[in-house]
């Protein structure tokens, strides 16, 4: 689904921001990037997205390689990424449910599915009793909720989360993290660059990859024994009430059929 | 209503002063350049006026032959640049004469024959009333061993073909001067509306909006600029005439041809300059 072969990215004023990195996260996985500020956790996240080529080695996220993207491909790569930030990203001039449905328009889906999708991912978060509130009127839980929201509209395969409890107090980032969980639950896979050490100790199911000076200096997979098999996913928390999985089997939007 | 052009429509409502800044930046540079073509439309026809009048006469040896005559005859008549050539004889030369000098009636009459030399007198067709034109034309009728001498208003024709080649300059150099700060406009309202909406196209690219439907509302909204700058000059330009007519002197409106160029050219002139603009201010996103 990601995988990172030899990487290499250097920038011309600060130098080398990763060395050598390579690993492999699976359909399904949940995986934690830890590390220091500056470790390059976000520099993993923006070549995923290939807003950034890297200087030597390969970034493959399914299907698309860094080497052959060109650049007229990569909204479509885009589109099977949900991405989500320690600042939300919300506009503010617009409700909840606007937020949403404004990466449905802007990737041009009908405008008939749009409502529906909408409602569809704001209840998966939690959060339909609030589709008419403006980020302002929402608590940072609340606005992480809706850049989730916003994140799963397009019905994506990986979901890229950078810092997402960075600017959460404690329990709401708890809230945001076991949203991932359930989503990782249905299958879906989830990086998640975060420094919270004790979210990750918590959770020690997960696979955890630990960058420092732009190397891999851990990997919880490759310390594990190779024959022993892959953590099962957390079990979904009884609080949540998670719609049936029929609901959610959605049927992933290709732009290309139109 | 398309997202691209709905969002170009509320650029206008968000930041209606920068809008209608644009509009008139445009509106007047074009203005400008439509009063120009007004005035050189004028000038050229003025100067087409005096051009018709550019005329060669060849005076021609009293000893020349009928045949020599009818064969020079053919030969100019057949020069591409010539429009029409007329024989003038000696009888006809000494009778306009009379005509249009009657001071000198008692000299004309009282002759015993008449000095007057019979000419050709040639009229250049439109488009060769050029000084070279003119000049091949003359050297080849002096060619004519009958032909005693020739002549043509060269020294004001060079002048007036230079006045025509300068007011084109001026009117060129001056509209291009306001084309760059109308496209100086553009781009700077361009630019103020990308930096406005900066987290917007962000976000749109995250979630993998294509550039081009990203650049789309903007793109339009230079297009809509730029058609409403071209009807506003193009109606200045109109109201400039009517009023210039009815007030000083009798001038001809430019062609209908050349006011749907003015509006054409404000339209294209508006997507052109948004293109620029919202290419190197996206990168910067």
């Amino acid at each position: 689904m990601i995988k990172l072969t030899s990487v290499y990215k250097e920038y011309p004023r600060s130098g080398a921001a990763l060395d050598n990195v390579s690993f492999h996260v699976q359909k399904g996985e949940l995986v934690f990037l830890t590390g220091h500020s500056g470790a390059g956790k976000s520099t993993v996240m923006r070549l995923v997205q290939m807003a950034e080529t890297p200087s030597a080695g390969e970034v493959r996220v399914s299907g698309f390689s860094s080497r052959t993207i060109k650049r007229r491909e990569i909204p479509f790569l885009r589109r099977k990424l949900g991405v989500v930030f320690q600042d939300f990203r919300l506009l503010r001039d617009r409700t909840a449910e606007q937020n949403v449905a404004f990466a449905l328009e802007v990737t041009g889906v009908k405008r008939a599915e749009i409502s529906q999708r909408v409602n569809r991912v704001l209840t998966q978060v939690g959060l339909s009793h609030k589709a008419q509130s403006f980020p302002d009127e929402l608590s940072g839980g609340e606005r992480q909720r809706v850049a989730v929201a916003r994140a799963l509209a397009n019905e994506p395969l990986v979901l890229l989360a950078d810092e997402p409890t960075g600017n959460l107090d404690e329990w709401a980032g708890r809230g945001v993290f076991d949203l991932f969980r359930d989503i990782n639950a249905l299958g879906m896979t989830v990086l998640m660059a975060t420094h919270d050490l004790d979210l990750v100790r918590a959770h020690p199911e997960y696979r955890v990859i630990e960058l420092a000076q732009g190397q891999v200096v851990y990997d919880s997979k490759a310390a594990a024994k190779p024959d022993a098999p892959a953590p099962a996913p957390a079990a979904v928390p009884a609080e949540w009430t998670v719609p049936p999985r029929e609901q959610l089997a959605i049927d992933i939007y290709d732009p290309r059929e139109g | 209503m398309p997202y691209a052009l709905r969002e170009a429509l509320s650029a206008f409502r968000r930041s209606p002063l920068l809008a209608f800044l644009s509009i008139i930046a445009i509106g007047f540079s074009l203005f400008v350049i439509g009063l120009f073509g007004l005035t050189a439309w004028n000038i050229g026809r003025a100067i087409e006026k005096v051009e018709e009048k550019v005329e060669i006469v060849a005076y021609l040896d009293d000893a020349t032959t009928p045949s020599q005559l009818e064969l020079a005859q053919q030969e100019v008549r057949g020069l591409p640049a010539v429009l029409e050539l007329r024989y003038v004889t000696k009888f006809d030369a000494l009778a306009s004469a009379r005509e249009e000098m009657p001071e000198f009636q008692d000299v004309f009459s009282d002759l015993d024959n008449n000095p007057l030399p019979a000419s050709l007198e040639i009229r250049m067709k439109p488009g060769s009333r050029t000084p070279d034109a003119v000049k091949r034309v003359a050297e080849r009728l002096r060619a004519y061993p009958f032909v005693e001498d020739v002549r043509y208003g060269r020294e004001w024709l060079d002048k007036i073909y230079q006045i025509r080649r300068l007011a084109g300059g001026a009117a060129t150099m001056i509209g291009a001067a306001f084309a760059l700060v109308a496209a100086i406009i553009i781009a700077t309202a361009v630019r103020i509306a990308v930096f406005a909406r900066r987290e917007e196209i962000s976000i749109m690219r995250l979630v993998g909006a294509t550039d081009g439907f990203v650049q789309r509302p903007f793109l339009l909204e230079g297009v809509m600029t730029g058609l409403m700058g071209g009807a506003l000059a193009a109606l200045l330009t109109w109201g400039s005439y009517r009023v210039l007519s009815a007030t000083m002197f009798r001038i001809e409106m430019i062609p209908g041809q050349w006011m749907v160029v003015v509006v054409v050219v404000g339209t294209v002139f508006g997507f052109l300059s948004s293109m620029v603009a919202v290419r190197r201010h996206l990168e910067a996103v």
